[in-house]
């Protein structure tokens, strides 16, 4: 028996999915179904699913954005009605995804890949590319989401001053404090707007607006220092870097 | 100048007294020239006043001619060339009068010209820019997110609530075809308005089931005002995308509508959470649209408040009344 979560924020779009799944409940079993992400996030962890169908546009943190805040993504079926950047990613790396509305044949086409592929695909890395892709939509760009324990913090991106290298993770540090990220470095360094990031050293992004002076440091390397006080070190090829953004 | 010059001095007089004729005969006549052209540039004449033109060719022939009368005796050059002067005199007049005249002509014909080109890139600016807002505005009505969903609800309910469903597909009906016939001309009344609203709302409370309330007021005597035809729509529809969006919990929409003096006054509220609202709330392409509408209708600027404070959203929209 496989364990299904459904993730939507209209209830009559739930509904269609529980109906649809009827034919399937010798095989398939819906554990709960979620109004909104962050009950999906608690959901996933205390059911383990193999199987999530999720909408995108949700309150305050849509599909993806909760995808990333769970440690090992289930198999996603995605239900939209409309997204031109999520179709693109839906195509490449989800089971499948769904256009709303949908019709019983297609559901049935979508559940009966999902289970010709359990067992077989490596699900995890197949939804974890998903995220990599889908990080060019629009919304990816204006915010960042991270947990903080059990809570779930939502960063504008223009509350960020700087980010540093921390281990496996990204420490994204605002007037508010610092929040943990399961990110790469140079996953920020793409997707965070050029004009007003740069990468100054192998371990610092900062803010460009938040820079008050650069002062020399060892040879080769500067120093700068941000409004908040923080001094951060700058690379040699950073230092190209930042006199090419701020034209000196 | 060089022929003047050539044509005098071939009458049998020095080349002095020829250059000094030339220069006194081609200098005013010059500036003459130039003249009439810098007024032609900023002024052109009407079809009746071309007499004018014709009469400020002749003036000005007349002054450079004279020019000429007054100033050459002073060169004491004899007899010969006082009576010489006398004899070309209307010549010369004739002359400065075609000069002068060929000159209005062609100025005249070369500013029109300028001025048509002109009008014609303004007009082409104007056509482009309506065809733009036009073309927005057809993509705004479908909305793709409102109507998919709307239909997959309807998918929803035919299985379990086949009345609802069909209810619904007439209010999805009534309401599209409210947003197709609307002309951008015609003001509507409030309460046109407001029905065309509730179709919206209605819709949207099936889709979202509990978890949106509406509350609308609305004084009785500015049923009847009039105010320019789906103004409101996108105002209620951003209301309710951050309201719903941007909190988890019951959301509650409300539309006020008053009469304050002579400007029907219409308040629209949503909550909102000002910790995670984007940092383009309040500023986005359906309040500027709006803005730019009432400023093309009524040519203010001032029309449009918003305000948040604590965990509400306000904008407030004043539309006069003739």
């Amino acid at each position: 028996m496989k364990r299904v979560l459904i993730i939507d924020d209209e209830p009559l779009a739930r509904m269609v999915v529980l109906e649809y799944l009827q034919p399937f409940n010798s095989q398939l079993q819906v554990m709960q179904e979620c109004g909104d992400g962050f009950e999906g996030i608690k959901a996933i962890m205390q059911h383990q699913p193999d199987l999530v169908f999720l909408d995108v546009q949700m309150p305050k943190i849509n599909g993806f954005e909760m995808l990333e805040l769970v440690e090992q993504p289930p198999q996603v079926i995605f239900t939209t009605a409309f997204d031109e950047y999520a179709i693109k990613a839906f195509e490449a790396h989800a089971v499948d995804y769904l256009l709303k509305p949908f019709s019983r044949e297609r559901f049935n086409k979508a559940v009966e890949k999902f289970l010709s592929q359990s067992g077989t695909a490596p699900a995890v890395k197949a939804t974890e590319a998903l995220l990599d892709s889908t990080s060019q939509s629009p919304a990816q760009h204006e915010r960042i989401v991270v947990k903080t324990g059990t809570k779930v913090k939502i960063i504008p991106v223009h509350d960020v001053e700087y980010l540093a290298a921390d281990d496996d993770y990204v420490s994204i540090h605002t007037a508010e404090g610092s929040f943990l990220k399961n990110k790469t470095m140079s996953f920020f360094e793409q997707t965070l707007d050029a004009r007003q990031f740069a990468r100054v050293h192998r371990s610092y992004i900062i803010r460009i607006s938040e820079i008050t002076r650069i002062n020399p440091y060892e040879k080769d390397t500067h120093l700068a220092i941000l409004k908040s006080g923080a001094r951060i070190p700058v690379s040699k090829t950073g230092y190209v870097k930042l006199k090419q953004v701020l034209g000196i | 100048m060089a022929a003047h010059l050539y044509l005098i001095h071939n009458f049998g007089f020095d080349w002095y007294v020829a250059a000094m004729d030339s220069a006194l005969s081609i200098v005013p006549l010059a500036a003459a020239c130039w003249l009439i052209d810098n007024n032609l540039r900023y002024y052109q004449p009407g079809k009746g006043s071309y007499i004018n033109l014709l009469i400020w060719c002749l003036v000005l022939a007349a002054a450079c001619t004279a020019a000429v009368w007054w100033g050459l005796p002073y060169l004491n050059a004899g007899d010969t060339f006082g009576a010489f002067l006398r004899q070309s005199l209307i010549l010369r007049f004739v002359t400065n009068f075609l000069a002068i005249g060929w000159m209005a002509m062609i100025s005249l014909i070369w500013y029109v010209q300028q001025d048509q080109k002109e009008n014609e890139k303004r007009k082409a600016e104007a056509e482009k820019l309506a065809r733009d807002a036009e073309l927005y505005n057809l993509r705004q009505q479908l909305q793709p997110h409102f109507l998919f969903n709307s239909l997959n609800s309807i998918n929803a309910l035919i299985g379990f609530k086949p009345d609802e469903a069909r209810k619904m597909i007439h209010q999805l009906s009534d309401f599209l075809r409210g947003t197709l016939k609307k002309d951008d001309q015609q003001q509507v009344t409030l309460s046109e308005e407001l029905q065309h609203l509730n179709l919206y709302l209605d819709i949207e409370k099936v889709r979202f089931g509990h978890r949106l309330q509406t509350e609308i007021s609305c004084d009785d005597h500015c049923n009847k005002s009039m105010l320019p035809p789906l103004l409101l729509q996108p105002i209620v529809e951003n209301a309710i995308k951050f309201g719903l969006y941007d909190t988890t919990g019951d959301v509650t929409i409300s539309i006020r509508a008053e009469m304050d003096d002579n400007y029907l006054s219409i308040m629209v509220q949503n909550p909102y959470d000002p910790q995670t609202a984007r940092p383009r709330h309040g500023t986005g392409f359906g309040i500027r649209g709006m803005e730019r509408r009432l400023y093309l209708l009524f040519a203010r600027n001032d029309l449009v408040e918003t305000f948040q404070n604590d965990d509400i959203f306000t904008i407030m929209i004043r539309i006069p009344q003739a």
